[in-house]
C-alpha cells in the first residue's frame, strides 16, 4: 500500500469513529461539552506519559478516557452548585485542567518527545511511518489498528445501545422512567468521546477533533429527520471529505487535517445554502412565498371586513400600511386568479374570492 | 363604537404573523383614553403581540396604529410616555441588581443615552417604591423576592417612568392575594390622575371588578367597549371556543 | 528572598509583561462581565480560536509581523465567525452551541491551512501556532504595551458612558427597546468591545486561555456582591491582581508558562468565592441551614416547654 493511501485509510477510519458519537452530540446539545473535553484530555495523556513515557501506550487511552469522564461530571458539579450559569460552569472547568495540563507538559515533558505542536496539530502525513512490526513481517502502520479498534468499539457501542441512546437523547424523562438511566448513557457516551479523541489526536490534532465530530453531523442534521439517516449521511459526509481534503492538502502542501476541516466547513456551507428544505435559500424562497400568500389572504380579509364600504385601489396600500408596489403585486396576482373585480369605484371580491377567505379561515382558526 | 370616545391609541388593519402563522388578524381596535382596559383572552389568543406590536418590539405584516395624542411627536419622543410592565418570566432575576436598580432603570427612557441618573431620579425611584410598599426591600437582590414582590417591583419600575398609557403583560400573574388589591389600588390611582393602563389579563373572574373596558381577543377582535356591555357570556363563549367564522359563512 | 524580588521587579521583561497582564486583567474583566451575565461566555472561546486564519491571511499576503495589521486581521477573522455562527443559528435549526463548535473548528482547520502554506514560502520566519493557542508573553515588547493602553483606555470609557445602556440591555432586552434605546447599536458596541478584549489577550494568554480571562474573573465577582457596578469593578480587580500574581509565578519558577498560570489562579479564585463568599456561598449557605435547623428546634422545644 502507497503511504498516500494509508494516509486516507486512516483518515477515514478516525473521520468515521468521530462521527458516530458526534451524532448524538449534537442532538443532545453538548458540542461545547466535547470541545472542552477534546482540550482536557490533554491532561489524562500527560499524567499518562509521564508515567509510562510511551506515546504508544495504552494507558494514554485510559488517562483521557478518566479525565474526559472527570470533566463532564465537574462541570455538572459547578453546574448544580446554582452559582454560576451552565456555559460559565463548562469554561472554567476546561481552563482549569488545560492549562494544568500546559504546565505539566513545559514543566516536565519538554525534553521528551511530547511537544505541545503535536498535541494541538497532530500529524496525518508522519502516521504511515510507525509500522506494526510482527516477528519481521510489516503489517501496516500502527495508526491504522489504533484507530481501527475504536471504530469497531464505537460500533459495537452504538449499534448495541442504538435504541437507548436514542431515547436518551430524545426523551430522557421516559428514558429514566423505564429504567434505562440517562446519567448512564450520558457518561458512557462521554467515555468514547475521550477515547476517540484521544485515538485521534494524533493524527489530526486535540483541536481538530472537534471538526471532525460535529461537521458532518451537523451537515447532516440539515438533511434528514431520521436518526438512522443523520448517521449514514454524516458517514458518507465524512468520507468524502477525508478523501477530498487529502487531495486539497496534496496540491498546495499543507496541513491535512486543516485541509480535511475545511472541505467539513465547506460541505457544511453548501447544504447551508441549497439545502432542499432547510437550505438558505429554499427557506428564504418559502418565506417569500408564505409572505405572498399570507398578504393575499390578508388583503382578502380586510376588504371582506370592511364591507358593506367598497375599498379604492389607492387607499388599500395606505391602510395596510404597505408599499404601493407591493399591495399592485397582490392586487394584480389576486385578480389574475379572479378573486377580485377591480372596478372604476373600488375593488370588490369576486364568488371566487369569497370561496378562498372561506377556505382560509377555516385553516387559520381550526388551528387553534 | 362609540365616536365620541377620546382614544388613547387606535389600531386599524393591524396583522401580525409568526411565519405566516397569524397571531393577530386584520384587528381593528380603539383604545379609549383615562380608562383601565383588560385584554382577555384564550392561550395563544396574540394578547402579548398585539402589546408588543404597540410598544414598536414586534413589527406588523400590515396596518397600522398611531397615538393620537403623540400624532406630532417623533418616535423617540413617543415612547417617553409610555410605560411597560413585561412579563416576570422574561428576565433573569439572577443579575446583579437590587430593587432599587430595578426600579431605576425606569428613569432610564425620558434620561437618554448617556446621561445618568441624578438626585430627581434617585428621589422619584424612592417615591415609587414606597407607592408599592416595597420600601423595606430597597436593597434586596430581586432573586430573593416572592413571585408577588417582583411583580411590584416590576410596577413600581413602570411607574418611574411617568408615563401616560401604560402596557402591563400579566401584572397578576404569580401574585398572591394581598398584592394584586395592591396592584388594584395602584391601577385605580392611575385611572384617577387621567392614565390609560392596558393589561393582558387571566383572570375572568376579577374583570368585571378590577377593569372598566375589556378587549375580548381571538386572532381578531371578538368585542371590546365597557365591561358591562361587551363582557357578556355570548362574546366570553365565542372568544374561547375559538369558532369564530362569520355568521355569513 | 527580597533580593530575587528585587531583581525580579527591576527586569525589564518582568516589568512590561507585568503591566500587559495587569492591562489585559482590567480590560478582560470589564468586558467578562457583561459577557458573563449575557450568558455569552463561551462565544469568546469560539471567537478567539476562529481569528487564526485572519492572522495567518494577513502574514500571507504582507508577509509581515506588523502588530498593528495582524490584530486587524484577527479582528476581521473574529467578527465574521461571530456573524457566521448567529446567522447558522438564525437560518437553520441547528442549535448555538453546535453552531459555535462547527465555526471555531472550521475556522481554525482553515488558519492551521493557511499556517502550513506560509510556512512553505520562501523568507518565512515560522509564526508558531503553539504561541497562537498558549501565547508568548515574554515577547511582549514597550509598544505592545501602548496598544494595550488605548485598548483599555477605549474600553473603559466605553464602559463608563454607557455603564445605564449595558445595564438596562442585558437585564431587560424589550424594556429598553420600548425606552427608546437601540437595542441593536448597544449590541454592535458590546459585540466590538468583546472583539478587541480577545485580541488584545491572544499575545499573554493566547487564544484557548482567554475564554477564562473572560468567564472567571466575572463569575468569581458574582459571587461577592449583588451590584452591577461593583461587580464589574471586582471583576477588573480579580482579573487584573490574578494576571500580576500569574506573571510572577511564571517569571520565578522556571518552565513555567505564562498564560496557564494567570488562568490557574484567575480560576482557583472562583472555586474558593464559591466556597468562602459571604450570604452566596457554599459554606455560607451550610451554616444558614444549621442555623434555621437550631432556631426550628428551639422554637419546637419552646412550644412544647410552654404547652
Amino acid at each position: 500500500m502507497s503511504s498516500g493511501i494509508e494516509i486516507q485509510l486512516i483518515a477515514i477510519i478516525v473521520a468515521l469513529s468521530c462521527v458516530l458519537p458526534g451524532v448524538f452530540l449534537v442532538l443532545r446539545r453538548l458540542s461545547m461539552l466535547v470541545e472542552s473535553i477534546t482540550h482536557t484530555i490533554l491532561l489524562g495523556i500527560v499524567l499518562a506519559f509521564l508515567i509510562t513515557h510511551d506515546l504508544n501506550s495504552p494507558f494514554l487511552i485510559i488517562g483521557a478516557a478518566l479525565v474526559g469522564v472527570l470533566t463532564s461530571w465537574l462541570t455538572e458539579l459547578l453546574s448544580k452548585s446554582r452559582l454560576l450559569s451552565h456555559d460559565a460552569c463548562t469554561g472554567v472547568v476546561f481552563t482549569l485542567l488545560f492549562s494544568i495540563a500546559v504546565i505539566l507538559l513545559s514543566k516536565f515533558a519538554s525534553k521528551v518527545h511530547l511537544c505541545t505542536d503535536a498535541v494541538f496539530m497532530g500529524e496525518l502525513a508522519f502516521a504511515p511511518l510507525n509500522r506494526l512490526l510482527v516477528s519481521g513481517y510489516d503489517l501496516g502502520p500502527v495508526a491504522l489498528y489504533v484507530s481501527g479498534v475504536i471504530l469497531l468499539v464505537n460500533l459495537f457501542i452504538v449499534v448495541l445501545f442504538f435504541k437507548e441512546l436514542k431515547l436518551a437523547t430524545f426523551d430522557p424523562m421516559l428514558a429514566s422512567v423505564l429504567g434505562l438511566s440517562p446519567v448512564v448513557m450520558h457518561y458512557l457516551l462521554m467515555t468514547i468521546v475521550s477515547v476517540t479523541a484521544v485515538g485521534s489526536f494524533q493524527s489530526i490534532g486535540s483541536i481538530l477533533v472537534i471538526a471532525f465530530m460535529i461537521g458532518p453531523p451537523v451537515t447532516a442534521y440539515l438533511l434528514t429527520d431520521n436518526l438512522k439517516h443523520m448517521i449514514l449521511i454524516s458517514a458518507g459526509g465524512a468520507i468524502l471529505n477525508s478523501i477530498l481534503g487529502y487531495h486539497f492538502a496534496h496540491m498546495l502542501d499543507v496541513s491535512l487535517a486543516g485541509s480535511m476541516s475545511c472541505m467539513i466547513g465547506v460541505s457544511f456551507l453548501l447544504v447551508f445554502i441549497f439545502a432542499p428544505q432547510r437550505g438558505m435559500l429554499s427557506m428564504n424562497r418559502r418565506r417569500r412565498r408564505q409572505k405572498l400568500e399570507f398578504a393575499k389572504s390578508t388583503l382578502l380579509f380586510h376588504l371582506y371586513n370592511h364591507e358593506p364600504r367598497v375599498e379604492r385601489e389607492q387607499s388599500i396600500a395606505r391602510q395596510l400600511n404597505w408599499s404601493a408596489e407591493f399591495s399592485l403585486l397582490v392586487l394584480q396576482i389576486l385578480k389574475k386568479e379572479d378573486k377580485l373585480r377591480i372596478s372604476a369605484d373600488g375593488v370588490r371580491l369576486s364568488p371566487m374570492g369569497y370561496e378562498q377567505l372561506k377556505q382560509d379561515q377555516q385553516a387559520i382558526f381550526n388551528r387553534l | 363604537m362609540d365616536a365620541s370616545i377620546y382614544s388613547a391609541v387606535e389600531v386599524e388593519d393591524l396583522t401580525v404573523a409568526y411565519n405566516s402563522k397569524p397571531v393577530l388578524w386584520d384587528v381593528d381596535l380603539k383604545i379609549p383614553k383615562g380608562e383601565l382596559m383588560a385584554i382577555v383572552g384564550p392561550n395563544g389568543a396574540g394578547k402579548s403581540t398585539l402589546i408588543k406590536v404597540l410598544l414598536g418590539l414586534i413589527k406588523p405584516v400590515s396596518g397600522r396604529y398611531s397615538f393620537p395624542d403623540y400624532q406630532n411627536c417623533s418616535l423617540k419622543e413617543l415612547k417617553r410616555h409610555i410605560g411597560y410592565v413585561p412579563q416576570s418570566s422574561s428576565v433573569d432575576w439572577d443579575f446583579p441588581a437590587t430593587v432599587f436598580d430595578v426600579v431605576l432603570m425606569g428613569t432610564y427612557g425620558k434620561l437618554g443615552w448617556i446621561k445618568r441618573p441624578g438626585k430627581r431620579e434617585y428621589e422619584l425611584t424612592r417615591s415609587v417604591i414606597e407607592q408599592v410598599g416595597m420600601s423595606q426591600f430597597m436593597d434586596r437582590q430581586i432573586s430573593q423576592l416572592s413571585g408577588g414582590q417582583q411583580q411590584r417591583a416590576f410596577l413600581a419600575r413602570a411607574l418611574a417612568q411617568e408615563a401616560d398609557i401604560y402596557f402591563m403583560d400579566e401584572p397578576f400573574a404569580g401574585v398572591d392575594a394581598m398584592t394584586e388589591k395592591a396592584i388594584v389600588v395602584l391601577l385605580k390611582g392611575l385611572k384617577a390622575q387621567g392614565k390609560t393602563v392596558i393589561a393582558v389579563h387571566h383572570d375572568l373572574q376579577t374583570v368585571a371588578e378590577y377593569f372598566d373596558w375589556v378587549t375580548l381577543l381571538n386572532l381578531k377582535i371578538i368585542a371590546s367597549g365597557p365591561v358591562d356591555e361587551t363582557f357578556t357570556d355570548t362574546n366570553i363563549t365565542q372568544a374561547y371556543r375559538g369558532g369564530l367564522l362569520n355568521s355569513k359563512f | 528572598m527580597f533580593d530575587s524580588l528585587y531583581e525580579l521587579i527591576s527586569n525589564y521583561t518582568y516589568q512590561t509583561v507585568a503591566l500587559g497582564s495587569l492591562l489585559l486583567g482590567l480590560i478582560s474583566g470589564v468586558i467578562g462581565s457583561f459577557t458573563y451575565l449575557q450568558r455569552q461566555g463561551l462565544l469568546g472561546d469560539g471567537i478567539s480560536h476562529s481569528t487564526l486564519p485572519g492572522i495567518a491571511i494577513v502574514f500571507m499576503l504582507w508577509q509581515s509581523k506588523n502588530n498593528a495589521l495582524l490584530l486587524i486581521g484577527a479582528a476581521i477573522a473574529g467578527l465574521l465567525a461571530m456573524m457566521f455562527v448567529l446567522n447558522i443559528v438564525k437560518y437553520t435549526r441547528v442549535k448555538f452551541d453546535a453552531s459555535l463548535a462547527l465555526v471555531l473548528s472550521v475556522f481554525f482547520g482553515l488558519g492551521m491551512v493557511c499556517m502550513t502554506y506560509v510556512q512553505n514560502m520562501p523568507n518565512a520566519s515560522q509564526a508558531g501556532l503553539t504561541s497562537f493557542i498558549l501565547g508568548q508573553a515574554a515577547t511582549m515588547l514597550r509598544s505592545d504595551l501602548y496598544f494595550m493602553l488605548i485598548c483599555a483606555l477605549i474600553v473603559l470609557s466605553l464602559a463608563m458612558l454607557y455603564w445605564k445602556e449595558f445595564q438596562l440591555f442585558i437585564f431587560d432586552r424589550d424594556f429598553a427597546q420600548s425606552s427608546g434605546y437601540s437595542t441593536s447599536l448597544i449590541n454592535g458596541i458590546l459585540a466590538c468591545m468583546i472583539v478587541m478584549g480577545i485580541i488584545v489577550g491572544l499575545q499573554t494568554v493566547g487564544a484557548i486561555l482567554m475564554c477564562a480571562m473572560l468567564i472567571s474573573p466575572a463569575a468569581a465577582a458574582r459571587q461577592w456582591t449583588d451590584k452591577f457596578p461593583s461587580m464589574v469593578i471586582l471583576s477588573a480587580l480579580f482579573a487584573s491582581i490574578s494576571g500580576l500574581i500569574g506573571t510572577s509565578i511564571s517569571s520565578l519558577v522556571t518552565q513555567m508558562p505564562t498564560g496557564p498560570s494567570i488562568v490557574i489562579i484567575i480560576n482557583s479564585l472562583v472555586i474558593v468565592s464559591m466556597l468562602i463568599a459571604p450570604r452566596r456561598g457554599l459554606i455560607a449557605k451550610v451554616c444558614q441551614r444549621r442555623q434555621n435547623r437550631i432556631n426550628f428546634n428551639k422554637k419546637s422545644l419552646e412550644n412544647v416547654l410552654g404547652n
